[in-house]
């Protein structure tokens, strides 16, 4: 590969633009980049792929300043460079636009294009000078539709996007990382967008794009580089000519082993929930599906697909516009969570600490937390009652540290977990609904969580699994719901479907 | 108890911390009963420069008694702002309700049925007026999603201009004598309105550390977003928070009309900025999640013993409020400090 790479900057006939060699990043417990190489030449846009945990977003990362390499070189002009924190980023003609725009909606679009570095004489700030050299961006991008002194918060989402790309600009960026900048435009805005990123690159601007849209990285991409597992999969790939097959080939494969119980091969219960022609109008439509008692059911989609909103619709966090939700033939009130508790329905949530925890109360009172009714009498909580029955949980989870008093926010990302799951265990309930069950939960422990999970339906509850990991959901799984742009798009049994056709009808589904 | 709270010491800065005096000085200070003693420590100094600059006066019956009565109203009302404080909100208005209260439980037409029927009447105006204006502040709040802080602003202007209505102004006095002798008098020796102050304290601390009710409250403050989809009706519980400080407020209006034997659109003024750093110096986290009524009674005390201390060594109200001050600044330093110890933001 690298003897292949070196023909191709020879047949330039000049240093790459960029050249990042060997980056290597750690977190705690995590080996986040393992050796990852990446070359980008002016005036290339350039395609990242790679599943979730590849390590696209760590090395746009490192790219843009906000975080540190343990290893590996930056080339930037054919000179090594360090990319100190973000303003360096910046000062060097590197600009990164994130998938939440860091825009300011209560400024105008030049103000927002100029932040940190106002256009200013003695302090006040040059408004007609900034609206003037703004609006010759916007013109400079194919949009000067976009008014200056518009406040950014009233734009569409494309206009944000344009927006933080004149942003980049007005920095004289060279190199443009844009992650995942089609997942909120519609066909007409990306087909627009796409007319930008043409005439930055014809103009020698590079750009990084991020997509897990096939059908767009070959429209847009010159070449492609594929991540997988922290490293460099393939790099240099001709973006319009290379085979699916290969791309989604390169993608996969299982690199890190982690153990799946065993599926048990038993009858199943009684259908305890049952979806039927659920919808959200823009997020997703007309779902339905059963899950029988002691079942684990998968949804497996890309971000955006609709996934999350169809379990936080079913909990009732969210209010469905159509269809119903019953467990146990009872149909649910729409829009009630405390409809969905006590008809004995659990949400472990997507983000634990911001959704699922109380941080500074102890193991014991997050366990309790929708179960408090059981302890009290007359209001009053008796608190050994409390302690033992959350003990219990801890001890049969296997909670580490075992210790109920302690603050639940010093516990791991993989104990905090099981905190959460000790929470619906204790309340007995009969439907588990599970949003990213391993996300910040280290190796071991995710075996720990599988294992967990599969006791739970033994027990003869019901359980919906959400992950962006597509084999976490076929290993998990009995069986695999595949969603795209709010479309359940299959349903059947895990083991008669594998990774590559979960990612064949996600991908090709999104495009057509 | 003990052993727990060092235990979470212990678990939330891990490794390598103990090292230095001062290190170990705060760790002492950290923790849940760590903090009061702190605050037991300043309550201390103060009464020891009142002993040292007063002598017999600061210490006799009569000027402790003093001391309480002037904490039990403001007590009160501080009681119920921990728990709308600890519940993640806020409550200006306070002021304003015990004005409005003490005027509508005051009027000619309410002092003319209670004699008719029985003085009780006016403690139930009192408390109803107080739980009507907490509900609005409440369901504004909760079902409304309007800002705490603009609710409560909009509350202190309207009921205080409210009571000015009623009361054109005048001082109402109040002349149902069963009334001030029962809630202005003694039990035992010891003033009612300290008794009050007692128990509110009292149910306050079991409300917020035994019951569903107070652990909700610390659910909802610590993060509302978890307690929703644990199943908890976090709107409602919010609406009765604000009730609950409200009704409280009413209680202070009883009190201030037994202590002053009148009723006025002036009571309560600056009643919010009082109780809130009271709150806060006990250790309340003004962002939500972790409460002390403990503490709080603590934080009235301090207030109401140092406000002695300097009349009786006749220094003036404006050098009070610089040591007021600058107790808060303190107060919160302190705070800071142990809640990034335990590691969450302040």
């Amino acid at each position: 590969m690298s003897s292949k790479e070196s023909e191709i900057t020879d047949d330039a006939g000049r240093e790459p633009l960029l050249r990042m060699s060997g980056i290597v990043k750690h977190f705690p417990g995590v080996k986040a980049l393992g050796g990852i190489d990446l070359e980008v030449r002016a005036g290339d846009v350039h395609c990242l792929l790679g599943q979730n945990g590849a390590g696209k977003s760590t090395l746009i990362k490192v790219l843009a300043g906000a975080h540190q390499p343990d290893g590996g070189t930056i080339r930037w002009h054919g000179e090594d460079i360090r990319i100190a924190g973000p303003q360096d980023a910046i000062d060097h003609g590197i600009a990164t636009i994130y998938q939440e725009l860091d825009l300011v909606d209560g400024l105008t679009v030049a103000e927002n294009i100029y932040l940190g570095h106002e256009r200013a004489r003695w302090g006040v700030v040059a408004r007609t000078d900034a609206n003037r050299s703004a609006a010759e961006l916007l013109r400079r991008l194919g949009h000067p539709e976009v008014g200056p002194d518009v406040e950014v918060g009233r734009l569409p989402a494309a206009g944000k996007q344009i927006v933080s790309m004149a942003r980049a600009l007005s920095h004289e960026a060279e190199l443009i990382v844009m992650d995942e900048p089609s997942a909120v435009l519609d066909q007409e805005e990306v087909a627009r967008l796409f007319s930008v990123i043409r005439e930055l690159a014809a103009q020698g601007v590079a750009i990084v794009y991020i997509s897990h849209r096939l059908e767009e990285i070959r429209e847009i991409g010159d070449r492609v580089t594929v991540l997988k597992d922290g490293r460099t999969a393939a790099t240099g790939l001709a973006a319009a000519e290379t085979p699916t097959a290969e791309i989604i080939r390169l993608m996969t494969g299982r690199s890190i082993e982690y153990a799946f119980p065993e599926r048990p091969e038993r009858q199943l219960g009684d259908t305890v929930l049952e979806v039927s022609g659920l919808s959200r109008p823009g997020e997703f439509r007309d779902v339905s599906f059963t899950v029988a008692a002691g079942e684990v059911v998968g949804l497996a989609g890309l971000v955006g697909s609709g996934r999350s909103e169809i379990l936080e619709t079913i909990y009732g966090a969210r209010k469905a516009q159509a269809g119903t939700v019953s467990v146990a033939g009872r149909r649910l009130r729409p829009g009630r969570v405390g409809a969905a508790v006590a008809a004995g329905v659990g949400l472990c949530p997507e983000e634990r600490k911001s959704q699922a925890l109380v941080l500074h109360e102890s193991v014991a009172r997050n366990i309790s937390l929708a179960s408090l009714g059981r302890f009290a009498r007359g209001g009053f909580v008796n608190r050994r009652d409390e302690r033992r029955a959350a003990d219990d949980q801890v001890r049969a989870l296997d909670v580490r540290p075992a210790d109920v008093a302690r603050y639940v926010g010093t516990l791991s990302g993989g104990n905090q977990q099981k905190v959460v799951l000790a929470r619906w265990l204790l309340r007995e309930c009969r439907v588990l609904a599970l949003d990213e069950p391993t996300r910040g939960v280290d190796v071991g422990a995710r075996t720990e969580i599988y294992a967990l999970i599969r006791d739970l339906a033994a027990r003869g509850i019901a359980v919906v699994v959400v992950s962006s990991e597509i084999e976490e959901v076929i290993g998990l799984s009995d069986r695999v719901l595949v969603i795209s742009d709010g479309v359940l798009l299959h349903d059947g049994p895990a083991d008669e479907i594998d990774e590559h056709r979960v990612l064949d009808m996600v991908m090709e589904g999104d495009a057509a | 108890m003990t052993t727990a709270s060092d235990e979470r010491t212990g678990a939330g800065a891990p490794g390598g911390d103990t090292e230095g005096p001062l290190s170990r000085v705060t760790a002492i200070f950290s923790g849940p009963s760590g903090r009061n003693l702190g605050l037991v420590i300043a309550l201390l100094l103060l009464c020891l420069v009142g002993v040292i600059t007063a002598g017999d006066r600061f210490v006799s019956f009569d000027n402790v008694m003093t001391i309480l009565r002037l904490a039990s109203v403001i007590g009160v009302v501080s009681v119920g702002m921990t728990f709308v404080i600890t519940g993640g909100g806020i409550d200006l208005s306070v002021g304003a309700i015990v004005a409005l209260s003490s005027v509508w439980a005051s009027t000619i037409a309410t002092q003319t049925l209670a004699m008719d029927t029985h003085w009780i009447v006016m403690v139930t105006t009192a408390l109803l007026v107080g739980a009507g204006c907490g509900l609005v502040n409440g369901i504004l709040i909760a079902y409304g999603r309007m800002a705490a802080f603009i609710v409560t602003l909009a509350m202190m202007a309207g009921a205080r201009g409210l009571a000015e209505i009623i009361a054109q102004k005048r001082t109402q006095v109040v002349t149902v004598s069963e009334f001030t002798d029962v809630i202005g008098g003694q039990v035992l020796g010891i003033p009612v309105l300290v008794v009050i102050f007692a128990v509110v304290a009292v149910a306050g601390w079991i409300l917020l550390n035994r019951t569903t009710f107070g652990r909700r409250t610390l659910a909802v403050g610590g993060n509302p977003e978890a307690a929703r989809l644990a199943g908890i009706n976090v709107k409602r519980h919010t609406t009765l928070l604000y009730v609950l400080v409200g009704v409280a407020c009413g209680l202070a209006a009883v009190m201030l009309l037994a202590r002053t034997t009148a009723g006025t659109s002036t009571h309560g003024t600056l009643m919010e900025l009082d109780a809130i750093a009271a709150v806060v110096i006990g250790g309340t986290l003004l962002s939500g999640g972790r409460g002390t009524i403990v503490g709080t009674v603590f934080g009235v005390l301090i207030f109401t013993t140092l406000t002695n201390v300097f009349t009786l060594n006749n220094l003036d109200t404006s050098t009070q409020a610089v040591a007021k001050g600058a107790i808060i600044v303190v107060a919160v330093l302190l705070q800071q400090r142990v809640a990034a110890r335990n590691g969450s933001p302040p």
